[in-house]
């Protein structure tokens, strides 16, 4: 393995209902150890993962939605969200969880991971990668 | 081309891993080289030594372990995937105090790590699922 390639995982479905959020969050922390240039999408119903104040407790299952708050420790660092899916859905910026990281070339600055982009911004992420995992 | 698959369905519910072999077949006869084939979440269920479908129903777990052993291609079933979902192979049966174990000939369980390195070495990947 001797070169950086540009990963980008896609998250399209609600954290719960289906296990594809948790089983994505899984590979993007077991990618981590592999120092590829990793970059995380979000759309569509996906944009609910990253939601704040989740509780799963009347549904039996692990909320998840804390480790999102711990990828800056893994140098996941970018978070792209998609406009035109929170609009859709009653969303803003503001539901969402508040997730940082200390950026190492900048004095470890805390800075916000995630970034609103719109719908053409995103295509345009899209096509700049090497690799795009779906899920 | 270097191609690596993700098979991310359950087989006969969905026609995700039908598709993959067929893929995998004309890519092969193509000339292109697949190393690997990765099942992640209910994909891991091909993998059952056990599934008996019905005589004139393709056998889908069958169809890959011929594949797999014609083109020497490793088919890699995803650890965590496949412990929530009772797949076990002899090793990790002994590990977990289990009595039995069903993971068929031509498979191996590993972790997402491979799945990672696949998509390092592979020119590209192609995922076959919702």
């Amino acid at each position: 393995m001797s070169d950086t390639k540009k990963f980008l995982y896609v998250n399209r479905k609600p954290p719960y209902g289906t296990i594809y959020a948790l089983e994505s969050l899984e590979v993007v922390l077991i990618g981590a150890a592999f120092e590829q240039d990793v970059s995380l999408a979000f759309l569509d119903d996906g944009v609910f993962q990253l939601t704040r104040g989740q509780n799963t407790d009347a549904i039996g299952v692990k909320n998840f939605s804390p480790t999102f708050r711990a990828l800056g420790d893994y140098e996941v660092t970018k978070l792209y969200v998609e406009r035109e899916s929170l609009e859709a859905r009653g969303l803003s910026e503001g539901d969402l969880q508040e997730i940082t990281y200390e950026d190492e070339d900048d004095d470890w600055e805390e800075k916000p991971s995630i970034r609103v982009v719109s719908r053409a911004e995103m295509a345009k992420i899209m096509a700049d990668q090497d690799v795009v995992l779906s899920f | 081309m270097k191609i690596g698959v993700v098979v991310s369905e359950g087989p006969y519910t969905h026609q995700a891993a039908d598709t993959a072999y067929q893929f995998v077949k004309a890519a092969l006869d193509k000339g292109h080289e697949v190393p690997r084939v990765f099942f992640y979440h209910d994909g891991v269920n091909v993998s059952t030594r056990l599934s008996v479908p019905p005589q004139d129903e393709r056998h889908i777990q069958k169809q890959w372990t011929a594949l797999a052993q014609d083109h020497g291609i490793d088919l890699v079933v995803c650890i965590a995937a496949a412990q929530r979902r009772g797949l076990l192979d002899e090793n990790e049966a002994r590990r977990q105090g289990k009595d039995a174990h069903n993971i068929a000939e031509g498979f191996r369980i590993s972790g997402l790590g491979q799945l990672i390195e696949m998509g390092i070495q592979t020119d590209r990947l192609v995922t076959f699922g919702d």
